[in-house]
């Protein structure tokens, strides 16, 4: 069943909802990190970066973080999704599908018609999840290696 | 990658019975939809009764019927009843790698295997039967132009 939510762009006093929900999701990720973010992604003018949340109620429920990158890696500008998470108890109800799916007609609307992002390959959830919404490998490769 | 004939009859069958859960069919039903074997499939229909993926229904009518579940269970789930999709080198000494060439071309083909199961572990029934759909329709669509996907 699908949750009844709204989905709309992120304000400066969503922060600590959103600290604590990506807390949740990857604990490695400092406070720092999310004003950094913040600071670029909601505070700064933009047309080609996106941020968005899910509330239920009054509450945040989720969150979802794009924008246009253009010709890294010789690439033409596409959208790329490269933070999403939705709290535990409000997981399965469709509002991840329903955060992507908004977020990527705001990339459509920038004018890109391929979305992106990255996932760990031993993070069957988030794969599946991705999977489910119809993303498949690119043309890209991921490589990276230590350095001595 | 060359799955093997019983995984590959395996996920045609599961796929096709959890298209549609009410749906019963018999082996014969399944192999004759899809061009395969229905000796072969009998024996591996057998296996996915065992599994608790399908259910085989008795009496007239009778056949099987999908008993798992189609959003969580993977096509990994399904392969993994029939071989094992790790990668061996035929060579002497598997496992005592002090050989370096050896420990390279394992090294290769483990970067290849976990390609493999990131892919295969993650696609759901769900997820495969949703892809057909939206392959049979624009297949249909294409066929007659005119007509619009709702
Ligand atoms: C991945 C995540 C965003 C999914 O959100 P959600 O709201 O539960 O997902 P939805 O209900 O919209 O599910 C959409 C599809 O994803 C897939 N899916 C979702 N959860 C799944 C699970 N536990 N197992 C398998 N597939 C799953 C299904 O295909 C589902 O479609 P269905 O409901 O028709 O079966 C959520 O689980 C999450 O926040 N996980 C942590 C994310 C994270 O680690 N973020 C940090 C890195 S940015």
């Amino acid at each position: 069943m699908k949750e009844q939510i709204s989905i709309r762009n992120a304000i400066a006093s969503d922060l600590d909802a959103v600290v604590s929900l990506g807390q949740v999701a990857s604990q490695d990720r400092k406070p720092g990190f999310w004003s950094n973010v913040f600071d670029h992604y909601v505070l700064r003018d933009k047309n080609d970066r996106f941020f968005l949340v899910a509330e239920s109620g009054n509450r945040i429920v989720g969150f979802i973080i794009g924008e246009v990158r253009a010709w890294e890696f010789g690439s033409p500008p596409c959208g790329w999704v490269f933070a999403l998470a939705v709290s535990p108890e409000k997981r399965q109800l469709g509002i991840g599908q329903q955060m992507f799916e908004e977020i990527s007609q705001c990339l459509k609307q920038a004018g890109v018609t391929t979305v992106r992002t990255m996932v760990d390959r031993d993070d069957k959830l988030l794969l599946s999840f991705f999977r489910g919404l119809g993303l498949c490998s690119g043309k890209y490769l991921e490589l990276e290696k230590q350095i001595d | 990658m060359k799955l093997n004939k019983a995984s590959l009859f395996a996920l045609i069958a599961v796929l096709e019975l959890a298209s549609d859960t009410e749906k019963q069919l018999s082996a014969t039903d399944i192999a004759q939809k899809h061009g395969i074997s229905t000796h072969h499939l009998a024996k591996i229909m057998r296996n996915l009764t065992y599994a608790g993926l399908v259910q085989a229904v008795r009496g007239a009518g009778g056949g099987y019927r999908f008993s798992g579940n189609v959003r969580r269970t993977t096509l990994l789930d399904v392969i993994q009843l029939f071989e094992t999709l790790e990668s061996e080198l035929d060579v002497p000494n598997w496992g005592n790698n002090s050989d370096p060439i050896i420990g390279e071309l394992q090294s290769i083909t483990s970067e290849i295997d976990n390609l493999t199961k990131a892919v295969l572990d993650t696609i759901t029934l769900a997820t495969a039967l949703k892809n057909t759909r939206i392959r049979a329709e624009l297949k249909a669509n294409q066929a007659s132009p005119g007509r619009v996907i709702t």
